[in-house]
């Protein structure tokens, strides 16, 4: 079975360039579904309150015309939405999820209708039983009818554009005063060591104050048992503030 | 080595929020179209992203800013290489009166498939219900059909009232929406290598046997004859057409003496299903219409021979469709895929 957290798809571009699509997990695609079903009906129920309107023209008319129009609207709901918005439906857009081509393209309309028209062998026996049976089992987590068009179900999540003004920019750093010190630190620090201690600087805001002094003064720790400075450079800097005139050496050649 | 990534930033931010700008756009409106300058532009800027990120994975271990990129190139990348050849205008008249039927030939042994387990099935429901006339209530769960063939005739002859008055529309709709739920729920099962499509069609071939044999043995094949054809002639096709498709998907899925890879073969008869489903549908439209306006009167209201003749020819017509309709212009379609042979003489 598949890992539903971590799951994703690796794309390699002409240039070269690797980079993963996430790939949505079953329980967040049924809660899309389940938005979609809520859509679906909303719309329907809509219909049926403007339906006697045609009365004028015959009862008959009017109902043959409401059995007609809900039938549509269930089939075309989700095909009609990924063609106007590339591969989303409302459910999708609300949680940030997309269905694409397995090779990371845009959606055909063929893919489209066939992911959809195959539903009918996914709903099966109920509420998209064997559906969600695939989802689970299946390496990329399609079920079947993503399986015959091709097609993934990816997420989206929105990265706002990296910002580092908060870390140093314009501050004194004692450390810096010491450049032969620094330079021992950028040569032994590992990637890993500085992608930590920049990370949590920049994640610094989301953590409960308890959280941030204990994680901070074990990074600063771990910083000291790499290159020490002098006494005069690191007093009455705290733990964060260590940290932070790190990362500025780190970061900053 | 880590890069200054602060500089780093500096330096790029302005492109990417350029390429953001540019995606979301397309994002928005889809059918934009750019101008060659802008085309370009937004090529150089995908280049700089994808560069821009090989140069972070390689050389900073920055998580943010590396994520950030990678979502902003694989949005470029869709766009960038999405060579795909863009669908023609779709035009209704030339796909239902050349692509359908050409669609179908091309597949016409799933069709004779799907034939003869309904046929099968048929025979094996009249068999039954011949052999184990009790067996009537479990082999035909419906409670219009429950009862005696000879009662049922006699009452709807003798019927004085149009005894459809007023929801014959409604009718229609219901039988449309019941049969397309059916054919397509027929055709999606072929994805489970085709026994969920041959267990259905069997079993609509069961109930169609056991209903026939019923009236026949009750000497009532004249009234079977003009209660079923004037639909059935239209309605039984459609479900076989299901069939075929759903065969056709099994077909692939099994890929017997097919080079291709699955992905291959699924891609190959995707459109295929689709001109199939979109065929029947449309001619189970027509079969609700038919079933309601017509089906449902008998003598004296309708005579029997009008409604057999009507079927009848209905049948002839539809399978004339069939087999020849869009032959002539066979050699024009540049939608049909290439033979193999074609493919390796180029």
């Amino acid at each position: 079975m598949s890992d539903l957290q971590t799951q994703s798809l690796t794309i390699r571009t002409p240039e070269g360039i690797v980079f993963p699509l996430l790939l949505a997990s079953p329980i967040t695609r049924f809660l899309a579904l389940f938005i979609d079903t809520a859509a679906v009906q909303v719309v329907v129920s809509t219909l049926g309150l403007l339906t006697p309107l045609l009365l004028p023209l015959g009862v008959d008319f009017t109902f043959a015309m409401f059995t007609i129009a809900s039938f549509v609207i269930n089939i075309a709901y989700a095909m009609v939405l990924e063609w106007a918005w590339r591969g989303q439906t409302i459910g999708k857009r609300v949680l940030g999820m997309r269905v694409m081509d397995e090779n990371g393209f845009h959606l055909t309309p063929y893919q489209i209708i066939i992911r959809n028209l195959l539903r009918f062998a996914d709903m099966l026996p109920l509420y998209y039983m064997l559906g969600g049976i695939f989802c689970l089992v299946s390496p990329k987590s399609q079920r079947l009818g993503d399986i015959a068009a091709n097609t993934v179900v990816i997420r989206m999540p929105k990265f706002k554009e990296p910002d580092l003004d908060q870390i140093m920019e314009d501050k004194f750093n004692s450390l810096a005063e010491y450049p032969h010190i620094a330079a021992r630190l950028r040569q032994r620090a590992s990637q890993e060591t500085a992608g930590v201690a920049l990370t949590a600087l920049m994640r610094r805001d989301e953590l409960n104050p308890q959280a941030r002094l204990e994680l901070f003064h074990a990074i600063a720790e771990h910083l000291k048992e790499i290159v020490s400075f002098p006494q005069e450079a690191v007093e009455g800097l705290s733990d964060e503030q260590y940290v932070r005139n790190s990362v500025d050496i780190l970061y900053r050649s | 080595m880590i890069i200054d990534l602060q500089k780093f930033i500096k330096e790029q931010r302005p492109a990417w929020t350029r390429l953001e700008h540019f995606l979301d756009m397309l994002e928005r409106n889809p059918e934009r179209r750019f101008s060659m300058d802008e085309v370009r532009d937004f090529h150089t800027l995908y280049q700089r992203a994808s560069a821009d990120l090989a140069r972070i994975a390689t050389f900073s271990s920055e998580r943010s800013v590396r994520t950030y990129l990678e979502a902003l190139v694989a949005r470029a990348y869709a766009e960038i290489y999405e060579t795909r050849q863009k669908g023609r205008r779709f035009n209704p008249i030339k796909w239902f009166f050349q692509t359908f039927p050409r669609t179908f030939r091309k597949h016409v042994a799933a069709f004779w498939v799907a034939l003869i387990v309904t046929a099968v099935g048929s025979a094996f429901g009249g068999f039954a219900l011949l052999l184990d006339p009790a067996a009537k209530e479990v082999i035909m769960p419906f409670s219009h059909l429950a009862g005696s063939p000879n009662e049922r005739v006699a009452k709807e002859e003798a019927a004085e009232e149009d005894h459809m008055q007023g929801f014959k529309a409604m009718f229609s709709s219901q039988l449309m929406v019941n049969n397309i739920s059916v054919s397509f729920r027929v055709l999606a099962l072929g994805l489970t290598w085709g026994i969920g499509t041959i267990i259905l069609l069997f079993y609509n071939g069961i109930i169609l046997g056991a209903v026939a044999a019923d009236y026949v043995a009750a000497g009532e094949t004249q009234f079977l004859l003009g209660w079923l054809l004037p639909h059935g002639s239209v309605e039984i096709p459609s479900i076989l057409l299901a069939g075929q498709a759903g065969l056709v998907i099994a077909q692939a899925l099994i890929g017997r003496n097919d080079p291709h890879g699955l992905k291959q073969r699924l891609k190959n008869i995707g459109p295929d299903i689709i001109h199939l489903a979109g065929g029947l549908a449309i001619i189970l439209v027509w079969a609700g219409i038919i079933e309601s306006y017509m089906s449902q009167y008998h003598e004296p209201v309708l005579p029997y021979w009008l409604k057999i003749s009507f079927g009848s020819v209905q049948l002839v017509l539809l399978f004339f469709f069939l087999f020849k309709s869009g032959k002539s212009a066979k050699k024009t379609n540049k939608e049909s895929r290439p033979s193999l042979a074609r493919v390796q003489s180029t």
